[in-house]
């Protein structure tokens, strides 16, 4: 104890500098620099920016992916975690490492895949060109991307709350005579609704920000087929900073209420994990008397 | 309802969860990567040959895969400082600080790479300071590293925040007591107790570098032979419509980057059956 009082205080002052400097280069002026720029021209410019009719496209178009990409993957999240967690089976171990994989493919070859799936001289393409259905460079295939990239966020956050919370509570829901849906309704959804809602934000963060995959699949189609990282892109690359960076303003503005909801859900996730091994300590000391 | 105690799935719903997660996984990553893969079996020796004669290739591999394990190192070493502090010195606005060790992942990478462009090119905040110095961030392959630094802070500070948090101040306490330097305590108390989440966290954080575009074709420049990364070389193929060298170079790029990652998977492995039997 007597050492951490007097000469141990300079290692603490020197980390929690090169902390914060480290933090400040990194991190603080990164994201400064987008509202900078993005108000660099005066206010009257960024709203010309970012309600300019291109620009007003790509964001409805963001907000589309992203409406359709995260309820389908917290559905497929929910199932997965539900058979990963509450059942035991063969293959349980390869089906967990393949639901990661698209954490391993870079989003660039993600988007490739589709092109050679379903682009017109894909594999499905004849067949898509014959029944007149365009999903390459057009909106349903940003769409597609999107769901590849953001495909874990959501399992991945239920399975490690699930496997702690075990089976015990539904197996006495059923023996009470609880049907299969209102055992999840009622007891596994309250269980984890928060861990659900901080998977599902963190999808979205993801889903509205992609801009590897989608790039490839896009065909950057003015108005189209642009979401908000490709309008980004384009006006960025034809020097017209302050337009980019008044839409960059906007998804800067996503990140921090993402963090936000994040830390606070964070705080609500370690409150009610404390909690629940608080029971399950009382509850696990019982059978101790029995015996 | 005795009967059913004693059937094997006495949890409802196997079969459709099942079924379910097996179907769309299917249909959005396996069936399309098994296309890649029969594609990649059906190409002509000769794309394969003409990609790896190519010095750009090369170049390219280089670099990513080189920025890439530099960004991660530089984690390993402000990642940890970063971790250690959250957890063991708390300051005010601790909460908020590590709140924002999160941005990375949470902003979109157009947004990152625009802004560290514009933060480090010779007219930029920081680049203006380095200029004069001779160093150049922006437009050079240090820019590549910078941008994957940035990306993958999060993956080795959060990987590291719960194996601080379970570490015991008494162990280094004793060991200090006992008059071990601090640079020793460090070595032989803290590291190897650290040495698995580290390997994680660069694990993670190595496997997001290598695959990372959007923050890198800001800031890089993108000029062949230098700051041209792998991604960059697949994007540049597709706008030729070169499906053939495309396809080449993603199955190259996976292949390498998971025996990579299987690799750092069986290092960890082994140091965590080490760990166990040691202890």
């Amino acid at each position: 104890m007597f050492v951490k009082n007097n000469d141990s205080s300079w290692p603490k002052y020197c980390c929690i500098i090169i902390t914060l400097l480290f933090l400040a280069v990194f991190l603080v002026l990164p994201l400064v620099v987008v509202f900078e720029e993005a108000f660099r021209g005066g206010i009257a410019v960024y709203l010309a920016a970012i309600t300019e009719p291109d620009a007003r496209a790509a964001v409805v178009l963001t907000l589309l992916a992203a409406v359709v990409a995260v309820p389908l993957n917290a559905v497929f999240g929910i199932a997965a975690a539900w058979v990963l967690t509450k059942f035991e089976f063969r293959g349980k171990s390869l089906l967990l490492t393949l639901i990661d994989l698209p954490f391993a493919v870079p989003p660039v070859i993600a988007g490739f895949l589709f092109i050679l799936c379903l682009g017109t001289s894909g594999v499905l393409g004849p067949w898509l060109d014959a029944a007149d259905i365009r999903i390459i460079f057009a909106v349903p295939g940003i769409i597609i991307a999107t769901l590849f990239i953001t495909f874990p966020f959501v399992a991945r956050e239920l399975i490690p709350l699930m496997q702690e919370q075990g089976v015990e509570e539904e197996q006495a829901a059923r023996s009470l005579g609880a049907s299969g849906f209102k055992t999840f309704w009622h007891v596994t959804l309250p269980n984890i609704k928060w861990a659900l809602l901080y998977g599902i934000i963190l999808c979205n963060a993801r889903a509205m920000g992609e801009f590897g995959a989608v790039s490839v699949v896009s065909g950057h189609i003015r108005g189209v087929t642009n979401t908000m990282p490709l309008q980004i892109e384009i006006l960025y690359n034809e020097y017209n900073f302050p337009a980019a960076f008044a839409v960059a303003s906007l998804l800067a503005l996503l990140a921090l209420v993402t963090l936000a909801v994040k830390s606070a859900l964070e705080w609500k996730l370690r409150r009610e994990r404390l909690l629940s091994s608080f029971e399950d300590g009382i509850i696990g000391e019982q059978p101790s008397h029995e015996y | 309802m005795r009967l059913q105690h004693r059937q094997r799935h006495f949890m409802p719903g196997f079969g459709i969860s099942l079924g379910y997660t097996v179907f769309y996984l299917s249909l959005l990553v396996l069936i399309p990567m098994s296309v890649l893969g029969l594609k990649a079996f059906s190409l002509d020796g000769k794309v394969y040959l003409d990609i790896l004669r190519d010095p750009r290739t090369l170049a390219a591999f280089k670099l990513t895969f080189g920025a890439a394990f530099a960004g991660a190192g530089i984690n390993l070493v402000f990642g940890f400082i970063v971790a250690w502090t959250l957890v063991r010195h708390p300051f005010p606005g601790r909460r908020m600080v590590d709140a924002l060790v999160d941005l990375p992942f949470a902003l979109p990478t157009a947004v990152s790479g625009i802004a560290l462009t514009t933060l480090f090119a010779r007219t930029g905040l920081i680049g203006r300071v380095l200029e004069p110095l001779g160093i150049q961030i922006a437009f050079a392959p240090a820019g590549v590293i910078v941008a994957l630094t940035f990306i993958g802070l999060p993956f080795i500070v959060r990987t590291l925040q719960p194996a601080l948090e379970d570490l015991d101040p008494e162990y280094e306490e004793a060991s200090l007591s006992l008059g071990a330097s601090r640079l020793r305590t460090f070595l032989t108390v803290i590291f190897p107790s650290l040495r698995p989440a580290l390997l994680s966290g660069f694990a993670l954080a190595f496997a997001r570098a290598l695959g990372e575009y959007g923050s890198v074709v800001f800031i890089s420049g993108n000029m062949p032979m230098r700051t041209e990364i792998v991604s960059l070389l697949i994007m540049g193929k597709l706008e030729q419509f070169d499906y053939d060298g495309a396809t080449a170079l993603a199955v190259m790029t996976l292949l390498l980057s998971f025996m990579i990652l299987l690799l750092l998977n069986l290092l960890q492995w082994r140091l965590g059956r080490r760990t166990q039997q040691g202890g």
